[in-house]
């Protein structure tokens, strides 16, 4: 269970957000799908206002102070970034892109252009989002090569039987740190280790971890991590890629345009010092100062109570979701909560997820129905869809008690 | 609840529970079409058998959620044994009534007794995003007659 302490802070640290003061003062409103996107506390909102106010002009072109100004304040956030993942070389290592799902296509256009060939193997997983599947199908459309996908078992847990041998084909593996649908935690560390071991680089897709877990991408030994911002309290609009400096510096350009180059004649191009030739035309500013201004809240909140905290509610509603609705509910993904993070799918016995969503919404419970962009992984389950119920910082067993309440009800509306 | 009330209505959740028409058929004059809603991960297959242009019989195959198999289901009924042209007539009928006519701006008064139990779905219309859901099965089926038409 949370401890007294934690729970005192979440309880305190809600108000931050301005959106629950807004809504909840006309109708009920329990936010469980922080997997989506999160909210914003009013930190981040400012950060975002004050630059608009004060300090806006392009970046890395003026000479002018305002100019100067704005380079800072987006320069500051990438710095920042990368002190926040673990980065050797925070101000060279990390790419913005536009959210997790360029990143990875950065990687696959820019790393797996001059890595493969058409006697390549790519190792991805049955439990990949779309944004680490569809990148890698385009690129083998253009060069020929062979994908080949760890499967989960029934508990989605990776089965790593054919691990070293798959590897020893593999010249990449990709592979999320925690599952959009399961919630499973996949071991990461050990998988680079062994990806390693095989010359294997590995492309980790962040989006759901990094905002719920202390990262440190040399403890990982991750090669390539995409990160979004969206879902660590910050803006939509900016995401970023990290890689080892060795490994951007091999990479090609993908995006080309104004900033990444350093020198363009009408017989070619130079491209741009890393992190800058991967970041062609106008960047997200505003949105990388409102990035900075969370991660600040992060850290001033602290990872290690995030994680705590999603552990304990993602116990709480196992607990609750099973001793209430009992059989007329499956939940999918680790029955271990120690092996994964505060994400939750799940289906209601006859009623399909779209209705269970739709019936949640009148009790102001917000959940997400679908295929969650990872239709691989639904058909290995056998369904179409899920529910999936998502939980962060500001979250509380009361909008844990909220849903089962709104799910009882769903399934009486279907079943009287 | 009223406005789920509305989305919900009987006859809905009978046909999401009951679905009519359910399976598949084959042969020369059979035309099948998949129709898929990548929303929200809809499969709906549409098998109509045509003859002299008219449809003389349908059956469905698919998962979805209540709003596109009870549509599916409403529909099978209400276009079964007619002709080409009046099926068209029956899908505008039906769209306008779901404001998804492009010309149309807002949902239009239907004559209820020309569009009998397919009025339950018109709840659909307070739930935007389920409007896709309600259209599925139509918009897969004017494929499947299309295909009929052309050959």
């Amino acid at each position: 269970m949370a401890s007294v302490e934690v729970t005192d802070q979440i309880d305190k640290l809600r108000s931050d957000f301005p959106i629950f003061a807004d809504i909840r003062a006309s109708r009920p409103f329990y936010y469980l799908d922080s997997a989506a996107s999160s909210q914003h506390p009013a930190v981040v909102i400012d950060a975002m206002d004050r630059y608009y106010r004060h300090s806006h002009a392009n970046v890395h072109r003026g000479v002018y102070g305002l100019a100067e100004e704005a380079t800072g304040i987006y320069e500051n956030a990438r710095k920042h970034l990368g002190r926040f993942i673990g980065a050797n070389d925070p101000s060279h290592e990390i790419v913005f892109t536009k959210n997790a799902t360029e990143a990875l296509n950065l990687v696959a256009q820019g790393l797996g252009r001059v890595l493969l060939t058409s006697e390549s193997h790519v190792l991805l997983t049955e439990m990949e989002h779309h944004a680490n599947l569809v990148p890698w199908m385009i690129l083998q459309e253009q060069l020929g090569f062979t994908i080949e996908y760890l499967p989960f078992d029934a508990e989605g847990l990776l089965v790593l039987d054919d691990l070293d041998a798959m590897l020893e084909r593999a010249s990449i593996l990709g592979v999320t740190l925690m599952s959009n649908v399961l919630g499973t935690l996949n071991p990461v560390a050990m998988l680079s280790e062994r990806a390693h071991q095989h010359d294997v680089l590995v492309v980790a897709d962040g989006a759901q971890f990094v905002p719920h877990f202390a990262t440190d991408v040399s403890e990982l030994g991750v090669d390539c991590l995409a990160i979004t911002a969206h879902k660590m309290l910050a803006p939509t609009g900016i995401g970023a890629l990290w890689a080892r400096a060795e490994i951007l510096d091999r990479m090609q350009p993908f995006l080309g345009g104004g900033e990444m180059i350093s020198d363009v004649r009408l017989d070619g191009f130079t491209a741009n010092e890393i992190p800058h030739k991967f970041e062609a035309g106008t960047p997200p500013i505003a949105e990388a100062a409102g990035w900075d201004a969370a991660l600040g809240y992060l850290e001033k909140v602290g990872m290690a109570t995030i994680s705590a905290h999603d552990r304990s509610l993602t116990n709480y509603a196992m607990i609750q979701l099973q001793e209430r609705l009992d059989d007329r509910i499956t939940i999918f993904g680790p029955p271990d909560v120690t092996k994964r993070g505060g994400v939750i799918s799940f289906e209601l016995a006859d009623v399909h997820p779209h209705d269970v969503a739709q019936v949640l919404d009148q009790h102001g419970v917000c959940v997400r129905a679908g295929h969650h962009c990872a239709k691989p992984l639904m058909r290995q389950l056998g369904v179409g869809a899920t529910a999936r119920a998502s939980f962060y910082l500001y979250n509380d067993e009361q909008d844990v008690d909220a849903l089962v309440d709104a799910l009882l009800d769903a399934y009486r509306l279907f079943h009287d | 609840m009223n406005d789920l009330d509305d989305l919900y209505r009987e006859i809905i959740l009978d046909h999401y529970k009951n679905p009519r028409n359910q399976g598949v058929l084959e042969g020369p004059t059979v035309h099948a079409q998949e129709g898929f809603n990548p929303l929200c991960g809809d499969e709906v297959t549409i098998y109509a058998q045509v003859e002299d242009d008219v449809v003389v019989d349908i059956k469905i195959t698919g998962q979805g959620c209540s709003i596109s198999r009870s549509s599916a289901s409403l529909m099978s009924q209400a276009v079964k044994g007619k002709s080409i042209d009046e099926v068209k007539a029956t899908v505008s009928r039906f769209k306008r009534m779901i404001a998804v006519e492009e010309s149309e701006g807002e949902p239009e008064e239907v004559d209820l007794r020309v569009i009998g139990e397919l009025a339950a779905l018109q709840g659909v219309v307070k739930f935007p995003v389920r409007i896709k859901c309600a259209t599925l099965p139509w918009n897969t089926l004017m494929i499947a007659l299309e295909d009929a038409q052309a050959r």
